[in-house]
């Protein structure tokens, strides 16, 4: 992947094939050349024997082909940097993934736009409530459509004028 | 500044408005591939293209939306067209420049650009 933003992207996209009906993505840049990316769902969950498998690339549940690299790209681009990727999930509750970054290693894959990505979630997930955190040097910038989703009434979050009102708004809050 | 006045006034537009749809059944769709293969070989940005010339475009009955991984990765970045009442038509190797050009040809003008098919690439 040219960007983390893409690895988030795809690991997402795990939370909504487990049913989640809030996913919270958080980065964090911290102890000056520290970067944390966390992905909190409410989905299904994997149950101690699913968390050892998915970070195996020959382990995937689809049935289209036999190698799921998701989880071991994600995994790789932040061991690469001399960082880890940590894996907790509870059956029924939800999975907890967490990648830390050092990010003045010369292996550091950039972070890249995280606001497309979050506006893509938005577009094709109009029914999964999305909270975004940037925290940079204490400063902390929120997106949450669940406030979003309050003000609008029964007018979906995929409405194109609401969509394009988000758009603007992400690149306002996160430039 | 996109303040939450903006959204609101949103809100009371499409209430009233025309173009709050409920029928959703005569939609053309437009799937795009977003699986681990398909991000990794440059999905996004088609994605972003598709809807970039739709909305230019005006056109009220395409729906842009994504889909996992069908399978054929190497052919990837994968968009289907779904038509009511039509064959499917898979584009394959898609780039941001191939999609303008589906929209125009394909969507507008209801002219299939075979060359960029998968039948025209395998």
């Amino acid at each position: 992947m040219r960007e983390l933003s893409l690895n988030v992207l795809d690991i997402v996209q795990n939370s909504i094939s487990a049913k989640s009906t809030i996913v919270n993505i958080e980065v964090n840049f911290y102890d000056k050349n520290k970067m944390r990316i966390s992905i909190t769902d409410d989905g299904c969950g994997m149950n101690q024997e699913q968390v050892m498998k998915v970070i195996d690339p020959f382990y995937t549940t689809r049935k289209t082909r036999k190698v799921g690299l998701g989880i071991p790209l994600f995994k790789m681009a932040a061991e690469l940097t001399g960082g880890s990727l940590v894996i907790r999930s509870l059956p029924e509750k939800g999975t907890h993934i967490s990648a830390e970054f050092v990010t003045d290693s010369i292996d550091m894959t950039p972070l890249g736009d995280m606001n497309s990505t979050i506006l893509l979630l938005v577009r094709c997930n109009p029914d999964v409530d999305f909270v975004y955190s940037l925290t940079k040097d204490n400063d902390k910038r929120e997106f949450n459509t669940k406030e979003i989703r309050e003000i609008l009434g029964e007018v979906p979050l995929d409405h194109p004028d609401v969509l394009e009102w988000i758009d603007g708004y992400l690149k306002e809050q996160f430039a | 500044m996109k303040s939450l006045e903006e959204l609101r006034a949103i809100r009371d537009r499409a209430r009233a408005g025309v173009d709050l749809r409920k029928e959703h059944q005569n939609d053309v769709r437009v799937l795009v591939g977003m699986a681990t293969c398909g991000i990794a070989a440059g999905a996004r940005p088609v994605l972003n293209a598709f809807v970039e010339e739709i909305n230019k475009r005006n056109l009220k009955n395409v729906v842009v939306t994504q889909t996992g991984c069908i399978g054929i990765c190497q052919f990837e970045p994968v968009v289907e067209i779904i038509e009511p009442g039509k064959e499917k038509v898979t584009y394959v190797h898609m780039t941001p420049e191939k999609a303008v050009r589906i929209v125009n040809d394909h969507l507008v003008n209801a002219n299939v650009v075979a060359e960029f098919t998968i039948g025209a690439n395998s």
